[in-house]
């Protein structure tokens, strides 16, 4: 009996220690990279490509210094790319939770007539990939009226490109947070709105002092799983934005990696808008996690 | 879906019948205004929609028959099938795409699924210190797909981090290429990235199903004797049914729509062997500005987006 037990005891031991290693190389695979773009993004060029034959690739000696840094703020308005990217995205993700959550308030909490079609097809939506639509949207954007600036006169003219507008507006309606945010708020008892109709307030007021309070999860939500693809966007500004004070940080880097095969500085262009990211995730990382697991609850 | 969120309102209008005149008026007035609100708080939404995304997919139906440019005088002219013809007997390019595309899904899907719920499985266990590695195992998805591209084309060079760590573990016996530049071996070089890339997302996926999985089940296996092969069979891979649905359509989907790594490592070569739909679809309707041409291969690719997202929710079905 007691040999059993030790006998199970010495194997789950053995499975844990194996499970550990198993892990850390793991650990290693997916972080190696990224150490070596850090490390090599603080080196001078030729020192890279010869510590590139041993573990130096990852530790941070030699001649170590700020100066590719330097050398990317010299050669591209990055400054200016930042900007843009955060201006984008702060816009898409913050416009993105008021439109969509009252979309979901509606759809979830009003009756009028056409809303279970209205639901369906918005459901039935998502099965577009953006890559589908790309091309012929250009083409809808160039032709879209704006109005200008001119000289000091607002003028009236057909075309959307090179503008911010263009990288914002057709990302703030989004099928996938209409259907979040639909999906939470139907979870939220319907009694508590009847109780404020007889106190007298009206729908928009039960959503902005009942229903947005109590679904602080549905929007950090909403918030990541918009965060990160406005933030990464490459297809469309590459397309509708040539002017470079517009353009946003991944097109911008694109550029200076065409023109440039200065590694040292081309690691430290990643790495630059690769550590606002990566601290925001860290700090958020139990949010970002329960955001993903919550995408994959209803196929 | 749609009948849940329908049914609560039921008994509020059963009440109605029992409610004196005076009341029924008031709350008939209070019908229309619930209707109107509804309305109005959801069309910034379902305007939005309708400007940039169902009018540009009816765009490149309409378009896919024209011979539209991007920035042209005249205005675009009908010219019926001619560029489906042109795709499928005139333009190789095209048709080494759709292939490429497939063997690159083709690859992704499966390993890519698998890997992730191997991942999840590893990090789904009680130990110490299981987070931290969730969360390294996640690093990678939340890096840019265009800062990883970059980065992977300098580790793949002749000379770069690669080759030199095959040399290191095989003591020079056997000699990398310059994988980016060789026809035989860039797209499973994109290939590797990319899973490197994402699979930390579907580890998470998976991980949530896993975790819907009551730990009794796995106690009754245990009870029965079950090795940890045979409580992963009989208990883990039918709790995930629903799981692996959303998985596979998801890593289908955005291995299909394969663009970011091509334009930033290959630009489709070395002699097109990475080329892909959508690669292809932006190259002749944006790069070269025949709109009409890239509405047509945008529209092939959504097609066969659709045909597979829908044999798979077929193959997966619910057997009940």
């Amino acid at each position: 009996m007691t040999v059993v037990i030790q006998s199970e005891q010495h194997l789950r031991r053995h499975r844990r220690v194996w499970s550990y290693v198993t892990m850390a190389a793991l650990a290693v695979f997916f972080l190696f990279p990224l150490v070596f773009m850090f490390v090599s993004s603080l080196k001078p060029d030729a020192q890279i490509l010869t510590d590139v034959t041993s573990l130096r690739a990852f530790l941070p000696v030699g001649d170590i210094g700020l100066d590719n840094y330097a050398g990317v703020f010299d050669r591209v308005p990055v400054g200016r790319f930042l900007f843009n990217s955060v201006l984008v995205t702060v816009l898409i993700v913050g416009l993105g939770l008021i439109v969509n959550s009252m979309c979901g308030f509606a759809l979830s909490r009003l009756e009028w007539r056409g809303r279970g079609l209205v639901l369906a097809l918005v459901i039935a939506t998502l099965i577009v990939p953006f890559e589908t639509i790309a091309v012929p949207m250009v083409y809808w954007v160039s032709k879209l009226p704006t109005l200008v600036w001119e000289g000091g006169l607002l003028k009236y003219d057909f075309g959307w490109l090179n503008s911010y507008h263009v990288q914002i507006v057709p990302f703030i309606a989004n099928a996938f947070s209409i259907f979040l945010f639909t999906q939470y708020f139907s979870t939220i008892p319907k009694s508590l709105d009847e109780a404020a109709r007889i106190d007298g307030a009206g729908w928009f007021t039960i959503y902005r002092k009942i229903i947005v309070p109590l679904a602080g999860p549905a929007f950090a939500t909403v918030a990541i799983l918009t965060f990160l693809p406005a933030w990464n966007q490459y297809l469309w500004p590459l397309m509708v934005v040539q002017q470079e004070e517009l353009r946003p940080v991944m097109v911008g880097m694109q550029y200076f990696f065409q023109l440039n095969t200065a590694w040292g500085e081309v690691m430290a262009y990643t790495s630059l808008i690769t550590l606002p990211v990566l601290v925001v995730f860290l700090s958020f990382q139990r949010a970002f996690v329960s955001s993903v697991a919550a995408s994959g609850v209803k196929g | 879906m749609t009948t849940s969120l329908t049914a609560p309102a039921a008994p509020a209008r059963q009440q109605l019948p029992r409610a004196h005149t005076r009341a029924r008026t008031r709350r008939s007035t209070a019908g229309r205004r619930e209707r109107r609100t509804g309305l109005a708080m959801a069309s910034p939404a379902l305007i939005l929609l309708l400007l940039f995304l169902v009018i540009p997919v009816l765009l490149a139906f309409g378009l896919s028959f024209t011979n539209a440019r991007l920035i042209s005088p005249n205005p675009p002219r009908f010219v019926g099938l001619d560029n489906f013809v042109r795709a499928f007997t005139a333009d190789p390019v095209f048709l080494r795409s759709t292939l490429n595309t497939f063997v690159f899904a083709a690859v992704v899907v499966p390993v890519q699924a698998a890997l992730g719920l191997a991942l999840a499985v590893l990090v789904n266990q009680k130990v110490r210190g299981v987070t931290a590695f969730r969360v390294i195992f996640f690093v990678p998805v939340v890096t840019s797909i265009v800062v990883v591209s970059i980065l992977w084309k300098f580790m793949y060079q002749s000379d770069g981090l690669i080759n030199s760590f095959i040399d290191t573990v095989t003591f020079g016996a056997w000699q990398g290429t310059a994988w980016l530049n060789n026809p035989s071996t860039a797209l499973g070089a994109i290939i590797v990235l990319s899973i490197w890339q994402a699979v930390g997302f579907h580890m998470l996926i998976w991980l949530s199903g896993l975790q819907t999985i009551p730990e009794e089940l796995y106690e009754a296996a245990r009870m029965d004797g079950a090795s940890p092969w045979q409580q992963f069979t009989n208990v883990t891979w039918p709790g995930l049914r629903s799981t692996m649905v959303f998985v596979l359509v998801t890593i289908t989907i955005a291995a299909l729509g394969l663009f970011v790594q091509v334009d930033v490592m290959t630009q489709g070569g070395p002699v097109n062997s990475t080329t892909t739909l959508v690669y292809h679809a932006v190259r002749k309707g944006y790069r070269e500005q025949e709109t009409g041409y890239g509405a047509t291969i945008s529209l092939i690719f959504f097609v066969i987006v659709l045909v597979i997202a829908l044999v798979q929710r077929y193959l997966t079905r619910d057997e009940d």
